[in-house]
This record gives C-alpha cells, structure tokens and sequence, in this order.
C-alpha cells in the first residue's frame, strides 16, 4: 500500500515534469529549427546552443506585468488560460510511453494510469480544448481577439471530427481502446510471408507490424487534422497575425500568455504521441541487451519527436492557407476521404475474416 | 471511503454550478457553469465504474453541445447588458411547473426503486472495468440494432433542419 | 487493494490533482510576485494603435453557426463508431452491414448539405 502510494506519487510528478521539459524543449527546438532553415543562428545565448533559453523566457514571463484592458469580462479572462492548459495536461495521463520498470519491488507501468476508454479520453480533452481560445476571444472585449476566437474555434470543431474519424480504422483492426494494447498489437514483424516468392519471403522480417503500414491514408489524413487541430502552419489561421494580430490572445500578456503558449505545444506533443502509438508501434524498435526498460523510452521518444520535427518543418515551408479553402478542406476533403477510408477498412477486414480466416 | 469523498465532492459541485447556471445573468457565465455541472456529473459516471459514459458525457455535452452553446452566444455579440424581455408568455411558470414535476417524478422513481447494483458479479455489471465499452457496444450493435438505425434518421433530419434554418437566415 | 480499479483512480486522480494545483498555483504566484503600473493608457483594447471604435463584441456571419450545428451531429456519428469498432470483428458481418447503414444515412446527410451549397464559406 505505502510502497503503491510512493509509487503513484513519484510517477506522477515525473510523467508532469517529463511533459513541462518536453515542451520547453520542443519550443527552444522549434525556434533553433526555423532560424537554421531560414539561415539564421536562433537562441544561442542562454547554456550550451540556448538551450536554456525558453526556460528564461518563462521566467521573464512570469515576473511580467499582466495589463488587463479596460471591458475585459474578468471571470472569463482569468479563466481561459487555466482552461487551454489542464486538459492538454490531463490528455497526458492516459499516454504510455514505455514498458515496464521495477521499483521498490513493484512492476511499475510507464504512464499515468491505463485507461481501458484510453483514447476516448484523449479525444475528450482535446475537445474540451476549444473552451481556452473560445473564452480567450470572448472574455477580452476586443474586435481581434473575437474574430480570432470565433475563427479558431470553427476551425478545431470542424478538424476535430476528421481527427477522430481516421482513429476508427486503427481501431477496427486493433479491437481495443486501450493505448496500451493498441501498441502490444503491433509489436514484432510480418515474419515470413508464405504467399511470396521463395527467395524474397524473409523480407517479412523486416517489416515491422505497425498499422501504418495498412494504415498509411488514415496515418496522412489524422496527420493533416492534427495539424489544423494544434492551431499550427499552414492552418494557423486563428493567429494570422497579417490579419488578426495575435488572434484570441491578443490582449494577454505576461504568466497568462505563456500559458496560451505552453498549451499550444502540449498538443503538439500529444497528437504527436497519440500518432506514434496510433501507428507508429509505439516504443517497439531496437533494443540492446543492456539496460532493458531504457530502449523502449528511447523508441518511443525518438518516433515523437520525429514526428515534431515533421511539425515545425511544416511551418518553415508552408505559407498559410486561405479560410474559406481551410474549411472547404476540412469538410468536403478530410471529412469525406476519412469515412470512405473507414468502409474501405472495415471491408477489407470483413473480407479477410471471412476468407482467410 | 476515497468513493464517497469524490462522490459528495462532485454531487456538491454539480448541484452549486446548476443552481449558479439559472441564477446569474450573464448568458456566457451560465453556459459556463452548465459546462462545469456536465464535468461534475462525468466525475460521478467516472466513480460508478462507467468510464464508457464518462468520456461520452465530456466528448458529446461539454466538448460538443456545450461548445455550439458558447459559439452562439459570441456570435450574437451579447452586450452585457442583454436585455430582459421573454419572447415566450409564461415562460417562468411554466418553468417551475415542469421543474416541481422533474423532482416529483426523480423521487418517486428514487423511492420506489431499490439500488442493489452493488450486488451484481463484477464481470457482468457496469462496474467491471474490463470490457466496459465492449459490453455496452454489444448491447447496442446486437439487441438494440433497430433503434440505432433509427439514430441515424433523427441525425439526419437535424442536418435537414440545420440547412432550412441557415437557408432562411443567409436570404434575409 | 490498491491495484486495478481503485488503483488505476488514485493515480489518476492526484495527477489531475497535481495539474489543477500546479497551473493555478502559477497563476496565483504570478499575482504577488509581478509589477503593477496602472496607466489610463494602457487599458485600451488593441485596435491597430487607435483608440478603439465602437464594443468589442460584434456579431458575426450565421456560416460559423452551421458548421456547429453540422459539428454536433457529427461528433454523435463518431461517438457511435468507437464502440463499434471494439467488437466489429466479434459480432462480424451484421455488425459490418448494420454500420455501412449508419454511414450511409449519414453521408447522405453530409451530401445534403454539400448540394445544398451550405459547405462552401462565400
């Protein structure tokens, strides 16, 4: 019980802190990135390459004065920040990241907890979500930010549809919510494959079971929304600031600002790791005979981040799409192809069921 | 014990942000409360062992009927000030009627039930926490096929509707 | 005791703990800790460096309306393929047919729409 109790209780600052440092991570990776692709040095001030310069820049911003305009709806603007950022956290809680470690005698599972409606709840809190930059355009009494709320909130509810319809078909073929199970469903390879040609039959053994392989459209089309779901180029509409100067968080500044921010690459993080253990298999990959629970965290990391990099390289080369083509994408486009590509993944496998057993 | 903390905890919670809902004015401040009564009451779906229901209450209410609330009172531009008047005659007595009627019905279906869930064998019960979704979607995709099809026709008369009452709103 | 069900909670309910704590206790440290100026000046809404013209809360196109009410309908359309994908290959070929049925009606619905022209934003 005591040992269960310290356990749970070292976990969950861990996975917490994991996320808080991925993300001031991930920013100062963004920033260094973009400038390289644009020629330019990026942060290099602060420790070694700056690595520690969004850890700076959140402290500058928490020491910052909070100028709250006159015609603020104060309850509302208080609250849209807090909003944008606890479910981004919480969308973590069901998140495996590893197999198994022991401590203290105990087995312990590398996630918060295993939720057998895992995805649901992913899905949940991004949907909750919306309610950040929704309040934020609202709260602020401002012709920009409500604009850019009305805009980005739009965008994400119609995006979050596609988002979740390219999920079914993974889970169709894995049978299960769980996070977990959906990645030891797709640990190992093909092995060999009988109806090949004799000499090319061990090319099995080096395709690995992941659903990407069968999944490849679902994989491109919940890559697509996750992009318009995280706000981010060429669908960062609801901050096009050509158009809305900063969008919904035009008029916050300091600890308030950061946390619109912090919230912002959360999700990246998120739909980069649900994308992984989606399709990607999760931490299965290379191991080495030393240190066994340490090469499922590298696996799982590394698949993540490449996935992130895939993000802001997206950024560096995208100019911004239009609104009126962005929403005309979204529903005749990725709503459409993602339900077509569901029945086409449902036949082949009622198919397979019935003739090949 | 865990059980019942939680449990009063969030009963409070969602009972205090429906009462708050119908008491403060501002239309955006009630969605608002109505949202955190909907988490509250995932909360209590939650620590019944219905995860299934728990995430379908945040998904559809508070992620999806809730947000078209919330994006209907920003796009009407509500000042502050909105103003007082009821398009619909009676509409407060009719109000408390039906709600005197609501409580009358929960308390009587609440005494004359008696709540032996707990004695249900885990495996089989909404309790067991293997195999929630799957049981509740082998219920429905088996016994209750028909009205589900019939789901589906009330979703698409609602698109049917979305589109006269749009059509005739673009026009004017 | 603590393993499984119950077990599963505890975790999960001191990390939903630790953020709600943590992200508000920020927020709260933030106040006591940052400068305060107050100058008339500042309080102003930004609108392209002029004083702003007219409320902040205007009223916008009845489009955004539609794609909330068409998303409603869709969310319940996805809640309902979840579960159904968990024992699609349980119960099989009726449970193949029975959701091609559901997505039809449902497309149907989304081609409605697209005919009816509501789909596109000018």
């Amino acid at each position: 019980m005591t040992a269960f109790v310290v356990v749970s209780v070292i976990k969950v600052f861990v996975v917490f802190g994991a996320v808080l440092g991925t993300v001031l991570f991930t920013i100062w990776l963004e920033r260094k990135i973009v400038a390289r692709m644009q020629s330019r040095y990026g942060p290099n001030r602060w420790g070694p390459f700056g690595l520690f310069t969004s850890l700076a820049d959140g402290v500058k911003l928490f020491f910052k004065e909070q100028v709250s305009p006159r015609g603020i709806d104060k309850a509302a603007y208080v609250a849209a920040p807090v909003l944008a950022l606890i479910p981004a956290f919480l969308a973590f809680a069901v998140i495996p990241f590893g197999e198994h470690v022991t401590l203290f005698g105990q087995t312990v599972t590398l996630e918060v907890t295993d939720l057998n409606v895992g995805l649901l709840w992913v899905i949940a809190m991004g949907s909750l979500a919306v309610y950040g930059v929704v309040l934020a355009g609202w709260a602020s009494g401002s012709k920009y930010p409500l604009l850019g709320g009305i805009r980005s909130s739009a965008q994400m509810i119609s995006y979050e549809i596609a988002l979740s319809l390219s999920l079914v078909p993974v889970v169709v073929w894995a049978g299960t919510l769980s996070l977990r199970e959906i990645v030891e469903a797709q640990i190992g390879t093909f092995g060999t494959i009988g109806w090949l040609p004799g000499p090319v039959q061990w090319i099995g053994h080096l395709i690995p079971k992941w659903y990407v392989v069968f999944q490849l459209p679902a994989f491109l089309l919940f890559m697509a929304a996750g992009v318009a779901e995280t706000n981010r180029a060429p669908f960062d509409l609801p901050e096009a600031e050509t158009e809305l100067v900063a969008g919904y968080h035009t008029e916050y500044s300091g600890i308030k600002f950061a946390m619109f921010f912090l919230a912002e690459y959360v999700h990246i993080i998120t739909i980069s790791a649900v994308a992984v253990i989606m399709f990607l298999g999760g931490w299965d990959g290379p191991h080495l005979p030393f240190l066994p629970w340490m090469w499922p965290l590298m696996n799982f990391m590394g698949k993540t981040f490449t996935l992130v990099f895939l993000f802001i390289w997206l950024r560096a080369t995208l100019p911004r799409i239009r609104y009126d083509k962005l929403m005309v994408l979204g529903w005749k486009g990725l709503i459409p192809m993602a339900l077509g590509w569901l029945v086409v993944s449902a036949t082949i496998l009622t198919v397979k069921d019935a003739y090949f057993g | 014990m865990i059980d019942a903390s939680v449990f009063l905890l969030a009963a409070a919670l969602a009972l205090g942000s429906g009462v708050a809902m119908v008491l403060v004015r501002n239309a955006v401040h009630a969605a608002l409360f109505l949202v955190a009564s909907q988490l509250a009451l995932a909360v209590l779906f939650l620590i019944q062992g219905a995860f299934f229901i728990a995430a379908l209450q945040i998904i559809v209410y508070a992620g999806a009927i809730m947000v078209l609330f919330v994006f209907v009172v920003m796009l009407l531009g509500v000042d502050k000030r909105e103003s007082l008047i009821e398009p619909l005659r009676f509409q407060r007595e009719i109000g408390v009627g039906l709600g005197v009627l609501l409580i009358v019905a929960a308390l009587y279906l609440g005494v004359g039930t008696s709540f032996a869930v707990a004695d249900l064998p885990d495996s089989a019960g909404p309790r067991s926490t293997e195999g929630n979704v799957e049981a509740v979607a082998r219920e429905l995709f088996t016994h209750w096929a028909l009205p589900f099809e019939i789901t589906s026709v009330l979703l698409i008369v609602a698109v049917v509707g979305t589109m006269v009452l749009a059509k005739r709103r673009l026009r004017s | 005791m603590p393993e499984g069900y119950f077990g599963d909670y505890f975790t999960f309910g001191m990390f939903a703990g630790l953020v709600v704590v943590l992200v508000g206790g920020t927020l709260l440290l933030a106040r006591l800790v940052r400068p305060r100026v107050d100058k008339d000046e500042k309080l102003s809404t930004y609108e392209c460096g002029v004083d702003p013209i007219g409320g902040g809360w205007t009223q916008s196109t009845v489009r955004y309306y539609i794609f909330a009410l068409l998303f409603v309908i869709f969310d319940v359309e996805a809640v309902f393929l979840f579960p159904w994908a968990t024992v699609f290959e349980e119960i099989g070929i009726f449970a193949f047919i029975e959701m091609m049925i559901f997505i039809a009606i449902l497309g149907l619905g989304l081609v409605y729409a697209w005919r009816k022209k509501v789909l596109e934003w000018i």
